[in-house]
């Protein structure tokens, strides 16, 4: 199963992660960072992420550690 | 122009010898912008750094020159640049910057006159310039003034050496009669060790945690903790490092100041009015900074009254005047540019001072 | 059985912490150096010289060994660690300020002389750090805080297309423009930061890359519509492409 790690603590709620994820697994969690923004979180229940780490080209702020295809 | 041969004694220029004892001195790295009058320290190092395989540039400008030098620091190589007075000025801000980042580049800076362009006349008027700056901030860089070519090759040897030693901008302040004029000079090895620089240079970071060398503070703090550090080296440089010449201090009524090559007319003229009976001194600063404040404090307190001879409106005075602090009066005779004043003129303007 | 198919570059600090803006594209441009440095392997052998402005933290997030230039003079900094250690990768990173305004002079007497040295040039149209001023690329039209009713010639003449002035001088062996508005073009410019970086290695030339770049903050856009600019305004004017390549002539 495909998955990818976030560490919140880089998230600067700018979101652009969440319009790459061509199954839309990113969304924007009840989580704040410093500034008060809410910060995002992966949720895939259905285990349907591809791996594909268009998040994390994606992500300004190298938030998306990790990417993992299986 | 000489061959880079230590223990030779030849009859060559005082850009060349400046040169050529930077090239004995082990400088890596040489950077310039042509300006009379030192243009002959660049033509000089152009052939010679090339024929050694060292780096040699002629900078699209002087800013470009002394930053190249501060890039080539950085890693701990020797290297130089030279110029003149309104180039010099230029180059303020990397002086500022290499303080603060404690990069040891040598300037051999060889005066004309401003302000502004001015022109290639004789001046002293970079005194300011070398001993204050007009950089930002607080910080200081070790000013050395040579008076003749021989002193301007052991001084060369020794601006590279204090450079590392403390980490620090020397300044070679020369003036165009001595890049110019041409002397007998004799070149040493290099008398001094070399510095191991491996604590701090850049070099990659290979197999060690990965150096910044930077001026910008994150905190308030920290820029107060590094001005204080490089304040107490500065005391360290000035508690050691002070070079003066004295001559006839122990019993003078008067005594003649005067720094750079305008102090061989002064000296001279001082042991003539000794020979005709007159209780004249002279004290000639090597190092303008560190200035040799202590000593002439001393003096201040046996003698009636100092004066100072430039060749400019008389910028050495107010470090003079700190140094006597009120004790006795200090007077200055000078122009602002042009030949130096003739042993005639200083022998009127001694005895006018006297009376 | 999983493969790891994006990590943080391994030539980045270990507790490391972007401090750009939300939405930034810096912080991508840096990540893109990060891999190419571990690419090609060269992160023990780097001494990097940066420059002023925003681009300037690239020394806190990267562990290699770095100078801080003065403004403008990162190019003239990077010569003389160049000259003086032939062995060494040398790379500078600014923004189009320090690059091709109060730098300009630097830059392209580096180029002239075919310095084997690399350049990353951020182009956000804008003076980031000191709060959205014209720069020598703000587009006509643009309104920044000193153009307060938009570029207009009268007044502030023209923005300098800085990829194509690097590509005209001798001694630059790599120049192009890329953009990062789209994952696509992030690949692209990858490949052009490789390329910039590959050339030194090879003892080309000068190696340049302007990287169009997004500040949201400054342009008082979302990230989003930020990449949207990007795209409809910048790219028209600074058309992204290889402007020389003496790799493939």
């Amino acid at each position: 199963m495909s998955r990818i790690v976030i560490d919140s603590s880089k998230c600067k709620a700018c979101y652009l992660c969440i319009k790459e994820c061509p199954k839309n697994l990113i969304r924007v969690s009840d989580k704040t960072n410093k500034l008060g923004d809410r910060v995002v979180e992966f949720s895939d229940p259905d285990g349907l992420c591809l791996g594909c780490a268009l998040c994390a080209t994606r992500c300004p702020d190298l938030a998306i550690t990790e990417v993992y295809k299986g | 122009m000489v061959e880079c041969l230590a223990g030779k004694k030849v009859l060559t220029k005082g850009n060349y010898a400046i040169a050529n004892a930077a090239v004995i001195a082990g400088c890596d790295c040489y950077f310039g912008y042509p300006i009379t009058p030192q243009s002959e320290i660049g033509e000089f190092m152009s052939g010679k750094m090339q024929e050694l395989k060292k780096a040699y540039v002629s900078a699209e400008s002087e800013l470009a020159a002394i930053n190249m030098a501060l890039g080539a620091c950085a890693t701990g190589k020797k290297a130089m640049t030279s110029s003149s007075s309104c180039a010099v000025s230029l180059m303020q801000e990397a002086l500022s910057y290499a303080t603060s980042d404690e990069l040891p580049i040598v300037l051999v800076s060889v005066m004309r006159c401003g302000p502004g362009l001015g022109n290639i006349f004789p001046s002293q008027g970079d005194y300011n310039q070398s001993t204050i700056g007009g950089g930002d901030g607080d910080y200081k860089v070790i000013v050395l003034s040579p008076s003749n070519v021989q002193e301007a090759v052991d001084l060369t040897y020794k601006a590279f050496y204090l450079a590392q030693k403390y980490r620090n901008p020397v300044i070679l302040l020369a003036d165009g009669l001595l890049g110019q004029m041409m002397e007998p000079v004799e070149f040493s090895e290099y008398p001094y060790p070399e510095i191991d620089n491996s604590s701090w240079a850049l070099s990659g970071a290979k197999g060690r945690a990965a150096r910044i060398i930077r001026s910008y503070s994150p905190t308030e703090d920290f820029q107060c903790e590094h001005i204080r550090h490089l304040f107490k080296k500065y005391r360290i440089i000035q508690e050691n490092e002070v070079m003066f010449e004295e001559l006839y201090t122990e019993d003078a009524d008067i005594v003649v100041f005067s720094f750079g090559s305008l102090s061989r007319n002064v000296k001279a003229t001082v042991k003539n009015l000794r020979a005709e009976g007159l209780k004249v001194g002279f004290f000639r600063p090597i190092t303008l900074f560190p200035f040799p404040d202590k000593r002439i404090s001393e003096i201040a307190d046996r003698v009636d009254k100092f004066l100072t001879i430039e060749v400019n409106m008389g910028q050495m005075v107010r470090d003079i005047k700190l140094a006597v602090n009120g004790k006795i009066p200090v007077e200055f005779f000078g122009k602002p540019v042009g030949s130096w004043p003739s042993v005639e003129d200083i022998e009127v303007a001694i005895k006018g001072a006297m009376s | 059985m999983e493969t790891q198919v994006f990590k943080v570059p391994d030539s980045f600090k270990k507790d490391f912490k972007y401090t750009f803006c939300p939405g930034c594209d810096h912080g991508i441009a840096i990540r893109l150096v990060g891999e190419v440095m571990d690419e090609l392997g060269i992160r023990e052998n780097t001494i990097a010289a940066t420059s002023i402005g925003c681009s300037v933290t690239i020394y806190d997030f990267l562990d290699m060994d770095s100078i801080e230039a003065p403004h403008g003079r990162a190019l003239a900094v990077a010569t003389g660690v160049k000259r003086a250690n032939p062995d060494k990768f040398v790379f500078t990173y600014s923004g189009d300020g320090d690059f091709a305004s109060i730098g300009i002079a630097e830059s392209l007497h580096t180029a002239l002389r075919g310095e084997s040295i690399s350049s990353i040039c951020i182009n956000n149209t804008t003076y980031g750090m000191t709060g959205g001023q014209l720069g020598p690329t703000t587009l006509m039209g643009q309104i920044t805080t000193t153009s307060p009713t938009g570029r207009n010639v009268e007044y502030y003449g023209y923005p300098v297309k800085i990829a194509e002035h690097i590509a005209l001088c001798d001694g630059t062996a790599f120049s192009a423009r890329v953009s990062l508005d789209t994952i696509a073009n992030i690949k692209k410019a990858k490949q052009a930061i490789k390329k910039a970086f590959e050339v030194q290695l090879q003892g080309l030339g000068f190696g340049f890359v302007e990287i169009l770049s997004t500040c949201p903050t400054n342009w008082h856009m979302s990230p989003e519509q930020a990449h949207e600019r990007v795209r409809n305004e910048m790219m028209p004017v600074f058309v992204p492409g290889v402007y020389k390549d003496v790799t493939n002539i």
